[in-house]
């Protein structure tokens, strides 16, 4: 078999180009448009950047209006992402209901947003969580709360419902013209792949066991419960050159970890911290067991928890005058003068954007509270914070540590059917045609993309009979996903931002194209999302040095909670983060209650 | 079939007082206007005294040339002839079952249309024109006999106009060719004597039924299938006719029209010829023992029904799914111990019953043996295969009308998301006795309905006391797929009782009967009750289950029983493993174990 070259090994490959291809989005040097998808439609729905961009180019106008309306609550939650609604969660379970969640969206649930159309719902960002060990004792609280989770087994496993573990089968690579079981591709292997996958599988399982000398593992979720001490050298070290020290040449093992970095983290191995690499091989096995934890998924991804956790803490639900209430842009946090124990610490200025989307008219609206909580990217801190903006002198250097991947997202709607037929013949499992059934994760080898993964897997779409005004077609949703990773994240995202809805059709496509030879055919609708500041980048240094903690600290009357403070994207830290945070508000408002965090 | 009624009508025209001399031309009683110039041809003269004996040695002899390219031209009219014939039989009887009947009554009906054709040939008065519509009537016949299995495959799934259509076909077909004899009669008695014309064109005519009734089953069915040896047909045909248009040139009108006519005729017919496999599957014929009678792609499947001498079959995506010798063996033994034993349990005959799966209509063929049922609902996700099995005739007559029934409900959906649902909306409708009939668990997308989760919901739906029944591939071949089953039943919450019947289409075959498992207290410590059936309870018309048999089917032999560890049996994974959504183990025991039967 050819070998593939590698980031580190010779020159470029289909591949390369291919990602060159893509890095280069609406660069100006696009090829001719593909004639003959006419008949697919679809737009750019997201996320609203014109929104965001306000706060950088709006200048003081933003602000400077009169406040049309006043509100004071408990606590205040700025960004109704998986954090912020987590944030909710916890406060709502120690019995505070009196808060408020501002989102700048429609739609809550920020990167795990759920989308939804006439055939299925479907994701538009993250779209699994591992069945958590029994550490994450909020994570299975919410998870038992939901009805998820029933329970453990004797080794501390988590039980959960069948039906909302990931189906068989799970996973599929599509190499040379053909699809096979797993992500780590095993045709083909010589036995010094084999050797060195095993190599690598010894090395993970000896970070599984390492701990350090007060009994905390060296890699755990979350990131804060683990020894980065331990290991604190892997994370002066990007995976590539890890890999490099280990001996690791095989190019299926590094595109296997290279896959891993930009699945996780939207980066490549050769820019990921070999800690945060490690971190998402290790983190999840519990010592002794080797086989990595069964996956939660639904149609919409992660968006489902969302909206169970938006159903659990909203009252009425999303409405102007609810708990939870997107459309709104926050553009200013202040501390207030101390006016004594009890008082109000904060006032959160945001402008209604339900009553007038265009922020330039949209009626400013003043929010007191007790305590707020900061549950958006760190990167908006000098944009908002009152004090940051006032004197930009003083935004601290750490906050520059933060940077963030571009994500391009696709959601095809397609005419056919996702399983193979109901009565394959015996041997189609494994042998028949392009190889492997489809899957619910579908990956392709030779691509920058990661694949697409497959809305209808936990549950098919029904098939709208001609009677009843369909058209008897089987019909599924595809989710594709492109880590825009090669170059400077700036630039990759002012491209991305520049990428036309027609560029991006014939981008997916194409990639798609090599895998699924009908794709162009069954198409009918592709959207997307462009996601400019997609997931925090764990690049060497931000793991283990202070800018993670200095960002957690709180700031007067505000605490702060969001995924980036652990430097990983996960759902698992955001849940985590959202909690901690509700918690130091309810003991800086002496409430009781019995910590998880 | 020969065609010996062929009526010589046409002939009697003929007959003359020169009969009797054997050297006179037949034409010579008569001017000949038209037909016997085209045996001339070379001289350019028309014989307006044909009588004369000048001309006589000429004429025989280019006669003795020709003649023979116009017998064979009635040799291929025969063959076609009887070649049309056999196809209507062929496909009446293929498509609605009950051979004799269909074949005796497609041929009978042809054969009036024979006569009717051969009856209409005397109102083909204009003699000068009587070339030109034979060869017209070649080019109808060519036409319509070339696409008649084309148009008969194309219309008999819709079984409302199947048969008037059929009919049509064969009336159109006969009454032209009937046309055909009786008018090259009158074409060629004038360039022969009565006696010698009549017993050569009929030696010729049962000589070319010969052929074809040899040709037709020996070579081009099964080398061309139906489609294809009608278009094959008609394409003689045609080519008689432009063939004619050469040799009778000289008694045609607009023979430039006439050639075109022919040239188009064969185009349509060649075309036709080369995308057969479009009009039907063709294709398939190869990949199946049996004739390919019924092939549609509903959004889910290929369903395929062949025809043998004397069984029909259904297949799924090329699996078989009943033969219709001995599906009563499969069905019987799915049905009534399941019913039985729900009566045992329930105290009561049992009246509502669900069928998940089972879209051919023949489980509930045989519950609907039970007056005590009241309500049958049946989940199966084709919408294609149920209206199959409640329209076409083959399948309908199988399953006795069944999903006609107005006891029979049926729902097209996806079984598991129907439970789901059912589990969600807390419907209380609850069943007495449930029958799983689903393809074998050869995909991820059949394999689901063989879960953990897929039997919970299941539980959920029977009533106190009810009873499932699921089919569960062979314990002979798949014997590790059909114990998962039993214990995916059983982490499911049943008792199973695992047992098996002989159905000679598939082996030995293996069926899990399931009592749901009482929870709580009292099912503390409970261990699986013995099975037992109430006596002479079963409906009358059975020819596989008896009180007898019903307890034998229980029996294993050694080598279908629970493989153990102790036995050495399937070293590789003695411990069976539940077939969950999340490993779907069933589909890669099932895939390992089948590869080692094909």
């Amino acid at each position: 078999m050819a070998r593939l070259p590698t980031a580190s090994s010779g020159g470029p490959s289909r591949r390369d180009v291919l990602a060159a291809g893509l890095a280069s989005l609406s660069a100006g040097c696009l090829p001719r448009r593909d004639p003959g998808l006419g008949h697919i439609r679809g737009e750019i729905l997201g996320p609203s950047d014109g929104r965001g961009h306000s706060l950088r180019d709006g200048g003081e106008g933003l602000r400077g209006r009169a406040i049309a309306e006043q509100e004071r609550v408990d606590v205040a939650i700025l960004g109704g992402g998986v954090a912020g609604l987590s944030a909710a969660w916890r406060l709502s379970r120690a019995g505070l209901d009196h808060f408020r969640v501002l989102e700048l969206e429609d739609e809550l649930g920020g990167t795990s947003r759920p989308g939804e159309n006439h055939v299925t719902t479907y994701p538009w960002g993250a779209h699994y969580l591992p069945v958590p060990s029994r550490n994450l004792d909020a994570l299975c609280e919410l998870l038992r709360e939901l009805d998820i989770l029933r329970g453990f087994d004797a080794g501390g496993r988590a039980l959960c419902r069948e039906e909302t573990l990931c189906r068989a089968p799970q996973e599929r690579v599509f190499f040379k013209g053909r699809w096979y079981e797993g992500l780590y591709l095993r045709v083909g292997a010589s036995a010094e792949d084999q050797r060195q996958f095993e190599r690598f599988h010894d090395e993970v399982s000896r970070w599984v066991k390492a701990v350090s000398s007060d009994g905390r593992r060296a890699f755990s979720l979350p990131r804060a419960h683990s020894a980065p001490e331990v290991a604190a050298e892997l994370d002066q070290l990007t995976m590539a050159t890890y890999l490099d020290r280990l001996g690791l040449s095989s190019w299926r093992l590094r595109w296997y970890v290279d896959y891993a970095c930009r699945d996780d983290f939207g980066l490549r191995a050769t820019q990921c911290s070999a800690w945060a690499g490690m971190h998402y091989f290790a983190a999840r096995l519990l010592h002794g067991d080797d086989s990595p934890p069964e996956v939660l998924t639904w149609p919409e991804g992660n968006g489902y928890l969302v909206r169970r956790l938006a159903q659990h803490v909203g009252d009425e639900s999303a409405s102007r005058r609810g708990r939870l209430r997107p459309r709104s842009l926050v553009v200013d946090v202040r501390a207030l003068p101390n006016a004594g124990p009890g008082a109000d610490t904060v006032e959160v200025l945001y402008l209604d954007l339900s009553q007038d989307p265009d922020p330039r008219k949209a009626p400013l609206c003043s929010l007191r509270a007790r305590r707020a909580i900061w549950a958006l990217p760190a990167f908006l801190r000098r944009h908002v914070l009152a004090d940051y903006r006032q004197r930009p002198d003083s935004v601290p250097a750490w906050l520059q540590q933060f940077t963030y991947a571009p994500w391009l997202v696709a959601n095809l709607t397609l005419r056919r059917a996702h399983a193979a037929p109901v009565a394959a013949a015996p041997v189609s499992v494994s042998a028949r045609g392009a190889g492997f059934p489809p899957c619910w994760d579908n990956v392709l080898i030779e691509s920058p993309s990661l694949g697409y993964v497959v809305a209808t897997h936990q549950r098919e779409a029904p098939i709208v009979p001609r009677s009843q005004g369909g058209d008897g077609q089987p019909r599924t949703v595809w989710t594709y996903y492109l880590p825009l990773s090669d170059g400077d994240p700036k630039d990759e995202r002012a491209r991305l931002l520049k990428l036309s809805w027609a560029d991006a059709r014939d981008r997916v496509l194409a990639d798609l194209g090599r895998a699924e030879p009908t794709v162009r055919r069954d198409t009918e609708r592709i959207d997307f999302f462009r996601w400019g500041h997609g997931m925090v980048r764990p690049v060497p240094g931000l793991l283990t040095g202070a800018a993670l903690a200095q960002a957690a600290l709180p700031r007067g009357g505000v605490h702060f909670a969001h995924s980036d403070l652990s430097g990983m994207a996960l759902f698992e830290e955001a849940h985590h983060a959202g909690v901690r945070a509700a918690e130091e508000v309810l003991t800086a408002l002496d409430a009781s209650f019995e910590p998880w965090a | 079939m020969p065609k010996n009624a062929q009526p010589l009508e046409g002939v009697r025209d003929s007959v003359s007082p020169s009969d009797a001399d054997p050297e006179q031309p037949a034409g010579n009683v008569r001017p000949p206007a038209d037909s016997a110039s085209a045996l001339q041809s070379e001289s350019g003269a028309l014989p307006d005294d044909a009588a004369a004996p000048s001309a006589a040695p000429s004429y025989r002899r280019r006669r003795q040339m020709q003649v023979p390219l116009l017998f064979l031209s009635v040799f291929i009219i025969a063959t076609c002839g009887l070649g049309y014939e056999l196809i209507a039989g062929t496909v009446a009887s293929y498509l609605l079952g009950d051979s004799v009947t269909q074949f005796s009554t497609a041929i009978g009906l042809y054969l009036f249309a024979l006569g009717i054709g051969a009856y209409l040939s005397r109102f083909f008065d204009r003699e000068d024109e009587l070339t030109t519509r034979f060869i017209d009537i070649e080019l109808a016949v060519a036409l319509l006999g070339g696409f008649a299995a084309a148009i008969l495959m194309l219309t008999f799934a819709h079984a409302a106009w199947f048969r008037p259509v059929l009919y049509s076909v064969i009336v159109a077909t006969g009454t032209l060719v009937g046309l055909e004899v009786p008018l090259l009669l009158r074409i060629l008695r004038r360039s022969m004597e009565f006696k010698e014309l009549v017993a050569r064109v009929l030696t010729v005519d049962y000589v070319g039924s010969l052929a074809a009734s040899l040709l037709f089953p020996l070579l081009l069915v099964p080398r061309l299938g139906l489609v294809r040896t009608s278009l094959l047909f008609g394409l003689l045909n045609a080519a008689v006719g432009l063939w004619g248009t050469f040799l009778l040139r000289d008694s045609l009108r607009r023979v430039v029209a006439l050639r075109l006519r022919c040239l188009l005729v064969l185009g349509a017919l060649l075309a036709g010829f080369a995308f057969a496999d479009h009009i039907t599957s063709l294709a398939e014929d190869g990949l199946y023992a049996d004739d390919v009678i019924l092939s549609r792609n509903s959004p889910y499947q290929r369903i395929v029904i062949t025809r043998g001498k004397s069984s029909f079959q259904l297949f799924l995506n090329g699996n078989l799914q009943f033969s219709s010798a001995d599906e009563y063996r499969y069905h019987e033994a799915l049905v009534h111990p399941a019913m039985l034993k729900a009566q045992r349990q329930q105290g009561r005959a049992p009246q509502r019953v669900l069928i998940l799966g089972g879209g051919d209509g023949l489980a509930a063929r045989e519950l609907l043996r039970y007056g005590s049922i009241d309500e049958i609902t049946m989940i199966d996700l084709d919408p294609v295969m149920t209206e199959l099995a409640r329209t076409f005739p083959l399948l309908k007559e199988q399953n006795n009308a069944s999903l006609s029934s107005t006891k029979v409900h049926v729902h097209n959906a996806d079984a598991m998301q129907w439970l789901e649902e059912h589990a969600r909306k807390r419907d209380p409708r609850r069943w007495d006795v449930a029958v799983i009939d689903f393809p074998d668990p050869s995909s991820f997308a059949v394999g689901k309905l063989y879960t953990t989760h897929f039997y919970r919901l299941l539980r959920g739906a029977l009533a106190p006391g009810g009873t499932a029944v699921v089919q569960s591939t062979s314990p002979l071949f798949a014997r590790r797929s059909f114990w998962c089953i039993v214990r995916t039943l059983e982490e499911g919450g049943f008792f199973a009782y695992p047992y098996h019947a002989f159905v000679p289409s598939f082996g030995e075959w293996g069926y899990v009967l399931a009592v749901p498992r009482p929870t709580g207290l009292a099912a503390a410590g409970q261990t699986q009750p013995l099975l037992d059936f109430p006596s002479a309870s079963l409906p009358p018309g059975l020819r596989y289950i008896d009180d007898a048999m019903l307890r034998a089917l229980f029996v294993l032999s050694p080598d279908m029983r629970r493989p153990t560890r102790e036995a050495g049996e399937a070293s590789d994974d003695s411990e069976l493993v539940p077939n969950r959504l999340n490993n779907q183990i069933l589909v890669s025991y099932y895939e390992r174990e089948w590869k080692r039967w094909n």
